[in-house]
C-alpha cells in the first residue's frame, strides 16, 4: 500500500527532496561547519606561512600563503582535508600492531573504557539498588556521591595512578578505575529516577498481592526502569572514555589515545592531535550507538509502544 | 438455572466459614452461606491524616458490615473518605482508631493472605507485558506452575470477554479492554472479595453501562462479594444489593440504603419506579449530607 501511494506521488526535485529530510539540514550544518573550519583555517595559520616566506626571501602572493596555509606541516588549526588524510592513513594503512596507528592506540583506550564502564556501570546500579531501598542512604550517601563527582578529575586522576602504581598495579586497571569513576554518577542518579518510577497503581499493586521486596524489584522496578537505565548508559559511556583518556594523560602512558594526544602537544604534531580527537569522537559515537542499539531489542521486546 | 444445581443451606451448614482453594467450593460456600458470615466487619474506624494545613478526618467513626456475597457500593463526592475506607479494608491505609476485621482477618493478614482483589481507577497494567503476562503477574508471585498460569489466564481472559488479545501490549487495547484485563488480573488467583475502586470512572458512558453488565453477571456467577466505589448513583443502584451513601468533612457514613432489587438485572431495569425510587433515596441521602456541609 505504501508503495502505491509513492508511485502516484509525483516527481520532486533534488532540491525539494533534500529539503524536505532529514538529510537536507544535516548536510548544511556540515557544509556550514566545513567552510567555516577553513576559513578559521586560513586565518589562523595565515601569519605562520607568511612569516615563513618571509624568512626564506621568496617572493610570494597572497594566493601561495592561503595555499600554505591549507598545507602547512606543523599549522595552529589542520585543515579538514588534513585531518581526513592522517585520519584514514593511521586508521586504515597502517599496520594496526604500529604505535603510530590509531587502531592500535585505540584499541588501548577502548578495553580500559570498557572494564572501567563495565565497574561503573555495576556501582552505579549498585548504588541505586541500595539507595532507594534503605532510605537513610539516599541522605548520607547521595551528599558524598554529588560532591565525588565536583572534584576534578584531572586533579584525581594522577593520585590514584600513583597510589595504585605504588602497590603494583599498573596498566589497564588504573585507567579503568579513573574510567569508572566519571561514569558510576550518571547511571546512580538516572537508576534511582529510574527504579523509583513506577506509579502508585502500580506499586499498590504489589502490595495487594503481598509481593516481596525482591519481587516488586524484579518484575515492577527493574523493567520500568529499563529506559532510564539506557538514557545513563549513554551519558555514561562516553564519560568513561573521557575517563580513560585522562587516566593516560598524566603517566606519560605510552599508548592509547591519551598518550597520542599528549605526544602530539609535546611534539607541536597538530594534525596527529586532531586525528586522535576525531578518533575518539568516532569512538564515542561508535559506543553509544551500541547502547543504542541495544537499548531498541530491549524496548522492543518490552513491547515498546511506536 | 442456578436452582437447578445450587445446594440449600440447610445441609451445607458445616461449610460455612471454611475457605476452599477451588473457585466451585468457594461458590458452593458463598451461595450455601444463609445467615452469612461477615466478610469485612469494621467498627468505629477513623483515620486522620496529617497534612500541612493540620489533621484532616478522612474517615470518622465507621461502622460497616458486609456479608459475603454482597454488593455494597460506596457512593459519595469526593473526600468523602470512599476511597480511603477502600484501601483501609486493602490495608493500603492503617486506620488510627477502630477495629477492622477481613474475612475473620486482620486486614493485614488478609492482605498477606491475599484474600482480596483489587481494581484501581485506572488499568495500571504493566506497559512492558502483554496482557496475558499482566493477567499471569500475581500468579507468578504466588508460585503458580507456568502451566496453571496459562490456564488461569486463559480462563479469565475469556471471563471477561478478551480472548484472542492474549499477545497484545496494553496500548494497544482501548481503555474499557484494559480495565476488563485488570479485572481479570484481580480475579485470577480466586479471591472471595473484590474491592473496586471507581473502575469505570474514566470510560465513557456507552462502555460503563456495558461493563456494568458483565460485572453484575460475573458477580452473579462467582458468588465473589464485592465493595465498588463510586459517584455515580445510577451505577450504584444497577449494581448493588445495599448502597452506603458517604459525605465528608469529616468522611463518614450518612445513609445505608437497601437495593433489593432482583439479583439478575438487564440494563433496563433503570427505568423501572423501583430502581427511580432507590435511586431518589440515595440522592437524598447525598443531598442530606451535604446540606450539613452549608
Amino acid at each position: 500500500m505504501t508503495t502505491d501511494v509513492a508511485a502516484r506521488r509525483p516527481r520532486r526535485g533534488v532540491w525539494e527532496r533534500i529539503g524536505s529530510g532529514q538529510a537536507g539540514p544535516i548536510t548544511a550544518v556540515v557544509l556550514a561547519l566545513t567552510i567555516g573550519w577553513y576559513l578559521a583555517a586560513i586565518a589562523m595559520n595565515f601569519s605562520g606561512v607568511r612569516d615563513r616566506f618571509e624568512r626564506d626571501e621568496t617572493p610570494y602572493s597572497v594566493g601561495d600563503v592561503i595555499g600554505g596555509t591549507l598545507e602547512a606541516e606543523r599549522p595552529l588549526l589542520p585543515a579538514p582535508h588534513q585531518i581526513v588524510a592522517e585520519l584514514s592513513n593511521s586508521l586504515f594503512l597502517l599496520p594496526p600492531t604500529s604505535n603510530r596507528s590509531l587502531v592500535y592506540h585505540g584499541w588501548v583506550t577502548l578495553s580500559a573504557t570498557a572494564v572501567g564502564f563495565l565497574l561503573g556501570a555495576v556501582l552505579g546500579i549498585a548504588l541505586a539498588v541500595l539507595i532507594i531501598h534503605v532510605r537513610t542512604l539516599e541522605k548520607s550517601l547521595l551528599p558524598w556521591i554529588i560532591s565525588s563527582q565536583t572534584v576534578p578529575i584531572l586533579a584525581i586522576a594522577p593520585i590514584v595512578i600513583v597510589v595504585l602504581g605504588a602497590i603494583g598495579i599498573r596498566g589497564l586497571l588504573p585507567k579503568s578505575i579513573i574510567s569508572a569513576y566519571l561514569c558510576f554518577f550518571p547511571i546512580t542518579v538516572g537508576m534511582v529516577k529510574g527504579l523509583n518510577s513506577p506509579d502508585p497503581m502500580q506499586r499498590d499493586l504489589m502490595r495487594t498481592w503481598s509481593a516481596t521486596a525482591a519481587q516488586s524489584f524484579r518484575k515492577l522496578r527493574w523493567p520500568a526502569s529499563m529506559p532510564f537505565l539506557f538514557i545513563s548508559l549513554k551519558v555514561a559511556i562516553a564519560a568513561s572514555l573521557v575517563g580513560a583518556i585522562v587516566g593516560e594523560l598524566p603517566t606519560g602512558a605510552q599508548a592509547g589515545l591519551g598518550a597520542r594526544l599528549l605526544a602530539g602537544s609535546y611534539y607541536g604534531q597538530t594534525i596527529q592531535m586532531w586525528a586522535a580527537l576525531f578518533a575518539a569522537a568516532l569512538l564515542a559515537s561508535a559506543l553509544v550507538a551500541i547502547i543504542g542499539g541495544a537499548e531498541w531489542l530491549v524496548m522492543r521486546r518490552m513491547g515498546g509502544a511506536p | 438455572m442456578r436452582a437447578t444445581w445450587r445446594p440449600s443451606w440447610s445441609t451445607n451448614v458445616n461449610t460455612i466459614g471454611k475457605i476452599s482453594p477451588s473457585a466451585e467450593k468457594i461458590i458452593e460456600d458463598a451461595a450455601s452461606a444463609r445467615p452469612k458470615n461477615p466478610a469485612i466487619d469494621a467498627r468505629g474506624l477513623s483515620l486522620t491524616f496529617d497534612t500541612a494545613d493540620g489533621p484532616v478526618a478522612a474517615l470518622s467513626n465507621v461502622d460497616l458490615r458486609v456479608d459475603e456475597g454482597e454488593f455494597v457500593s460506596l457512593i459519595g463526592p469526593s473526600g468523602c473518605g470512599k476511597t480511603t475506607l477502600l484501601r483501609v479494608i486493602a490495608d493500603l491505609e492503617q486506620p488510627t482508631a477502630g477495629t477492622l476485621s477481613v474475612n475473620g482477618l486482620t486486614a493485614q493478614q488478609a492482605r498477606l493472605d491475599r484474600r482480596y482483589g483489587y481494581v484501581f481507577q485506572a488499568p495500571a497494567l504493566y506497559p512492558w507485558r502483554t496482557v496475558e503476562r499482566n493477567v499471569m503477574l500475581p500468579l507468578e508471585i504466588m508460585g503458580l506452575s507456568a502451566a496453571e498460569r496459562k490456564e488461569r489466564a486463559r480462563r479469565y481472559l475469556a471471563l471477561v470477554n478478551l480472548t484472542g488479545f492474549e499477545r497484545k501490549f496494553p496500548w494497544q487495547l482501548s481503555g474499557g479492554m484494559q480495565q476488563r484485563a485488570s479485572i481479570a488480573r484481580a480475579l485470577t488467583f480466586d479471591p472471595a472479595l473484590l474491592l473496586m475502586d471507581e473502575p469505570f470512572g474514566a470510560l465513557d458512558e456507552i462502555v460503563r453501562d456495558h461493563l456494568n453488565e458483565q460485572l453484575l453477571k460475573l458477580w452473579d456467577r462467582t458468588f465473589k462479594t464485592v465493595v465498588f466505589v463510586t459517584h455515580s448513583i445510577q451505577e450504584a443502584v444497577f449494581l448493588s444489593t445495599r448502597i452506603v451513601v458517604m459525605s465528608p468533612r469529616p468522611g463518614r457514613i450518612i445513609d445505608v440504603v437497601d437495593c433489593d432489587l432482583p439479583r439478575a438485572r438487564t440494563l433496563d431495569i433503570r427505568e423501572t419506579p423501583e430502581f427511580l425510587e432507590i435511586a431518589h433515596r440515595v440522592r437524598q441521602g447525598l443531598r442530606a449530607g451535604h446540606a450539613y456541609d452549608d
